[in-house]
């Protein structure tokens, strides 16, 4: 017996008003009511590459898991390693089911030898909480489930130290990338993480809910010289696909293993700890993954979208998951899964767009680096 | 309010009629809730389009739309400058970013559009 399916509940933002008086397009996303875009995703995107963009995060789930145990109970409930983190740093990982299939990919940062945090995607935070709250329950560590009492607001593009910098006692510059400190951020007690999802260099700042109004006009105001721009979720979708990182729900789901989605190297097989899905993975380590996410550059016109198929000559070899127009690129970039033999940089495939063959290339991820 | 010389269609098609030859474009509504259109496909000259049948697509960054005819009747032309600068269709959708013309089969398919102030009134509660 299942129990009759819940109301559905959408959130919305501590920050929905500003986003209303920015003149926000507001979309429902993993639970979440948020800006999808202000001025134009164009707009918003090539601000993030040449200035600064403002993003309200405020959907992603916050699970800190705290106690003697906590680094080997995350190392068995995840795919990496955490105990190896230094406190102050932060991994990307990923929760697996036994078969080795995603269940979500996330950031764990370090906060203290016996206190973790991990981010969740705003859709799967519920799944992650309760299954994080099963896998730790054998080991003196617990979950707690901030999501709802932390929000989160993200600087993001070359002028970020430049904004964040004056609202801190903290020194930015210490923080490297993948880093986290905690301290005041605008006098609200804050933990500053050096991490993203566009590419650029930027902070996430994360907050407790009460105070996340606070915390983004102090950063509204100081990024205005800079020429900030508020972004929504569209332009971070672009960003994110340019700098070819792979979005949970669109180029990962539970069908999806790492290794085909090219995040082998996030699996710690060797890690002291066992852990959930670890055999299966080492199979499908051993034995090569049957697909492989790779970058395409449309050559012919059209642009690719999730879901259209991908052939190598008359032959399918896969499916599409990610497409746009690439803003700074100015040309057709998607990600798809293809079959190990056709993953090569250089291989000629064609994207089925409406019925016709569109040309396209396999190229390295990701499809932008930020200059340095 | 939107130009009152033209017709529309629910799904925010518009037509502006000159004797049989009908012009066709989207909206400003149409092209503001798509946001930033990237790529606009439309037919070949000389197709015989039917009266609501697709007859292309517009595709912002986010998404894609198909676009659909109001009017019966034979393509004699597209806009050929969309190829190159799509974002017409955003920033002057009644004029410049106009995507095709059509030689009307059936004038009498026009009584079943909007005129503008049930189009507005549409919009309105959108």
């Amino acid at each position: 017996m299942t129990e009759p399916a819940a109301e559905a509940t959408v959130h919305s933002s501590p920050l929905a008003e500003r986003h209303q008086a920015l003149g926000a397009k507001m979309t429902t996303f993993g639970g979440w009511q948020m800006p999808l875009q202000y001025a134009g995703i164009i707009e918003e995107h090539l601000a993030v590459r040449e200035r600064a963009g403002l993003f309200d995060l405020s959907h992603m789930g916050e699970l800190f898991v705290e106690g003697p145990d906590a680094a080997a109970a995350l190392s068995s409930a995840l795919v990496s390693d955490p105990s190896k983190l230094a406190v102050g740093r932060a991994q990307y990982s990923m929760i697996c089911a036994a078969n080795g299939g995603i269940l979500d990919d996330l950031i764990v940062y370090r906060l203290a030898d016996e206190r973790f945090l991990v981010v969740a995607n705003a859709g799967n935070a519920p799944l992650v909480s309760d299954l994080l709250a099963q896998r730790v329950e054998p080991f003196r560590a617990i979950l707690d489930d901030g999501s709802l009492a932390t929000a989160l607001c993200a600087v993001q593009g070359p002028r970020s130290i430049e904004i964040v910098t004056p609202l801190t006692g903290l020194d930015l510059a210490a923080i490297r990338y993948y880093g986290i400190a905690e301290g005041n951020v605008a006098g609200i007690p804050a933990m500053v993480a050096r991490t993203g999802y566009t590419g650029e260099d930027g902070f996430e700042i994360f907050v407790e809910t009460a105070r996340a109004g606070e915390l983004w006009d102090a950063l509204w105001a100081a990024g205005q010289p800079a020429g900030m721009a508020p972004v929504g979720l569209g332009a971070r979708d672009t960003l994110r696909l340019e700098a070819g990182m792979p979005l949970y729900g669109n180029d990962l789901d539970p069908s999806v293993n790492p290794y085909e989605a090219n995040l082998g190297r996030v699996v710690g097989l060797d890690k002291p700890d066992d852990f959930v899905g670890r055999d299966a993975l080492r199979r499908i380590a051993e034995a090569g993954p049957s697909r492989l996410l790779v970058g395409l550059t449309m050559t012919g016109r059209g642009i690719a979208r999730h879901g259209y198929p991908v052939y190598a000559g008359e032959r399918a070899t896969g499916v599409v998951t990610s497409g746009t127009l690439s803003p700074t690129l100015g040309r057709a970039i998607a990600l798809a899964y293809v079959a190990p033999g056709d993953a090569e940089p250089g291989t000629i495939v064609e994207v089925e767009i409406r019925a016709a063959r569109v040309a396209a290339e396999v190229v390295p991820l990701p499809f932008y680096r930020r200059p340095r | 309010m939107v130009p009152q010389d033209l017709h529309y269609t629910k799904d925010h098609e518009w037509v502006r009629l000159s004797g049989d030859e009908a012009t066709v474009g989207i909206t400003k509504f149409a092209a503001d809730q798509l946001g930033d259109i990237v790529f606009v496909e439309l037919p070949v000259v000389g197709k015989t389009l039917a009266a609501a049948a697709t007859f292309g697509v517009v595709e912002s960054v986010k998404a894609v739309s198909d676009l659909f005819s109001p009017l019966s009747g034979e393509v004699t032309e597209v806009n050929p400058t969309l190829a190159g600068q799509p974002e017409l269709v955003n920033s002057d959708p009644f004029g410049a970013g106009w995507m095709l013309k059509l030689k009307v089969s059936d004038a009498g398919e026009l009584a079943a559009l909007l005129d503008p102030a049930a189009y507005d009134q549409l919009i309105a509660e959108a």
